[in-house]
């Protein structure tokens, strides 16, 4: 640990491997996640990216170490690790369908009220609620069920969810995929604007997102990290430039 | 996270600002129109049949009444919950089982055994019969037995993440070890036949007035278990009851541990199957293993389904329709009844797998479904509007 590290949150991955029956998704990954920068994690399909953030919030069975705040999330469960302030988003968005938004971002509150007071109907809305629903933008869809909220729409109510449980370390799983370009815009500003108290970790595919926004990027390729640094440092690696030769995506590195 | 917490706690509402339709009348209906609902049941089941009804109807309807209560915790376990209890007879046959006990000790009289035992065995009672002759004891064992068997059922299958048609068997299969159970166990529970022939229940004759009480309880404890229903369903354990059904691993990612928010409905559920047990057994006159085995469960299940599983109303209603039709079309049609019943039961699942209590939004749903769908998107930011159509 350095001295620039005191006072800031910080995730630190040593050695993490995960196996599927003799088949290593992931391999020896070591990475360490700063609070207050735009961590993107790129790299090819099963490159293990997705993997990766389900052995950290225990979904899947790890080994090696992932300290957060002097515990091990590696030998912690789903709901305790949650407990801890690590949240994240799915691939595909996963809201409560029926029930609205306001009901959506209150269960996400819940984190914070004691399990006895779910006897209650719900009184009042806490005013992290309703500040994630100005922040999102959802402030005038607040009764809609969340079924029928645009793509786009879906996936910031599962970032509002997140910053209504107050996840200090956020991971989201190609939260901007299909949204339309000025959509990307807004959850890129958005996440600007959380990313200084918070550890954000955001896997994607979008290149041009990813140039936009990103601080900091990790490159996975085989379940093994290929290669860390700035945009400009990534884009210059040569190995990085190797493994999406051939892809699309190589052509919009080299641009 | 601490002070944030304590900071947002008094005084946050800021009303009307962020939503302006949440006190609306429109919404203050959806949640006290229920309650208008339990009341015209309560009004009809309480006043409106006593009045009405023979005696002979009535104790039918007393019936029904006990298998509504068992549906209104199956709504409670499978259409909020998510959970298809295809067991329910054995928490029914619980409450059931262990009224008829303490019934069989009072007719047999201080210190006697019941008549059946000297009948098929000799005439020894088993120690753990001993504790029925208190009626206190038997009441409250009504409650704790099925509570405390749901919960360590419920621990050990929720717990290890059992869900779906896996949980639907397991139960189900319950359902016949305990009326397997039952059966082999002829000198201690009477066996096939079941325990019958009582005389008094609590101390009084069971003629035409108490059975009339006997009615009133059943009634009573129907409208109180819509009450407990209606009050969890508006209440933020409803609320995350119905997202741990549609997302359990987004539910935990929120931090709740799902399999707890589900055995809590799965208990609850079990308490009312074995309220509506203990009251069928007075009323009805019996209890054996057909009225618990894996059949009758289904039958608890095919009213709720029929009433609409995830409504309040649905389950009570349909159980009563089924338990109504059940006895009066199996009279003037005793052979096609089961037919016809199974055909309802079909056709209902394909074309209205909410059940009738859904017909309403179904058909309000076909007009104004689209139009819903297009104002939601429309209302989002102006700069993302047209994006978020396309």
């Amino acid at each position: 640990m350095t001295a620039s590290f005191l006072g800031e949150d910080y995730l630190e991955i040593r050695n993490l491997t995960v196996d599927f029956d003799g088949f290593k998704a992931v391999e020896g990954v070591d990475i360490t996640l700063l609070q207050g920068r735009l961590h993107f994690l790129i790299g090819p399909n099963g490159a293990g990216k997705t993997t990766l953030v389900d052995a950290l919030t225990g979904l899947v069975g790890g080994t090696g170490e992932a300290r957060f705040r002097n515990r091990d999330l590696l030998a912690m469960k789903s709901n305790e690790i949650v407990r801890l302030g690590i949240g994240r988003t799915f691939q595909t968005a996963t809201v409560f369908e029926e029930l609205s938004v306001l009901q959506n971002l209150d269960i996400a509150d819940g984190i914070h009220r004691k399990a006895l007071s779910r006897i209650r109907a719900r009184r009042k809305v806490s005013e992290r609620v309703e500040e994630t629903l100005e922040a999102i933008g959802l402030t005038e869809l607040v009764d809609t069920p969340a079924g029928i909220l645009a793509h786009g729409q879906k996936q910031w109510l599962e970032v509002g969810m997140l910053l209504v449980q107050e996840a200090q370390v956020m991971f989201l799983d190609e939260t901007v995929a299909g949204m339309s370009p000025e959509e990307r815009e807004e959850t890129g500003d958005l996440l600007r604007r959380i990313a200084p108290d918070r550890t954000i970790v955001i896997i994607e595919h979008d290149m041009e997102f990813m140039r936009t926004f990103a601080d900091f990027v990790t490159v996975m390729h085989a379940g093994k990290v290929l290669a860390e640094g700035t945009v400009a440092e990534i884009q210059a690696d040569p190995r990085v430039q190797e493994v999406y030769l051939g892809t699309a995506m190589e052509v919009e590195l080299d641009a | 996270m601490t002070t944030a917490a304590s900071a947002t706690e008094p005084g946050t509402t800021r009303g009307s600002g962020a939503s302006p339709s949440r006190f609306s009348p429109a919404n203050l209906f959806r949640t006290y129109g229920a309650l208008i609902a339990i009341a015209v049941l309560a009004y009809l089941l309480l006043v409106w049949a006593p009045g009405t009804l023979t005696p002979f109807r009535l104790g039918n309807l007393g019936k029904y009444c006990c298998w509504a209560i068992a549906a209104v915790g199956i709504g409670l376990a499978w259409g909020r919950g998510g959970m298809l209890v295809m067991g329910q007879g054995v928490f029914f046959g619980l409450g059931g089982y262990i009224m008829a006990m303490h019934m069989k000790l009072e007719a047999a009289g201080p210190g006697e055994v019941p008549d059946f035992m000297s009948l098929y065995g000799n005439g020894t009672m088993p120690f753990w019969w001993e504790p029925f002759r208190s009626g206190t004891v038997t009441l409250i064992a009504v409650i704790v037995v099925p509570l405390l068997v749901s919960f360590l059922l419920g621990y050990a299958i929720l717990k290890r993440g059992v869900k779906g048609a896996y949980f639907a068997i397991l139960t189900q299969a319950l359902a016949v070890a305990f009326a397997t159970l039952l059966i082999a166990t002829i000198n201690e529970t009477g066996g096939f036949n079941g325990l019958n022939s009582f005389r008094t229940f609590f101390g009084q004759k069971l003629n035409k007035d108490t059975k009339v009480d006997l009615y009133m309880m059943a009634a009573g404890f129907l409208i109180l278990c819509l009450v407990v229903v209606w009050q969890l369903y508006r209440s933020r354990f409803g609320e995350l009851l119905v997202a741990t059904r549609d997302a359990e691993a987004r539910v935990r990612f929120l931090g709740y541990d799902p399999a707890n928010t589900k055995l809590i409905a799965f208990v609850v559920a079990a308490v009312m199957a074995s309220i509506g047990g203990a009251l069928f057994t007075p009323i009805v006159g019996i209890i054996s293993p057909s009225n618990v085995d894996a059949a009758a469960s289904i039958m608890l299940l095919a009213g709720v389904a029929l009433g609409g599983r995830a409504t309040l109303m649905g389950p009570a209603v349909g159980a009563i329709a089924v338990g109504y039709g059940q006895s009066t079309l199996s009279e003037s049609f005793p052979t096609t009844w089961t037919y016809f019943q199974g055909a309802l039961f079909i056709v209902v699942m394909l074309l209205l797998p909410g059940g009738f209590a859904s017909l309403g939004t179904k058909l309000k749903g076909l007009v104004a479904g689209r139009s819903a769908a297009s104002r939601a998107s429309m209302a989002t930011k102006p700069t993302v509007g047209a994006e978020a159509v396309a």
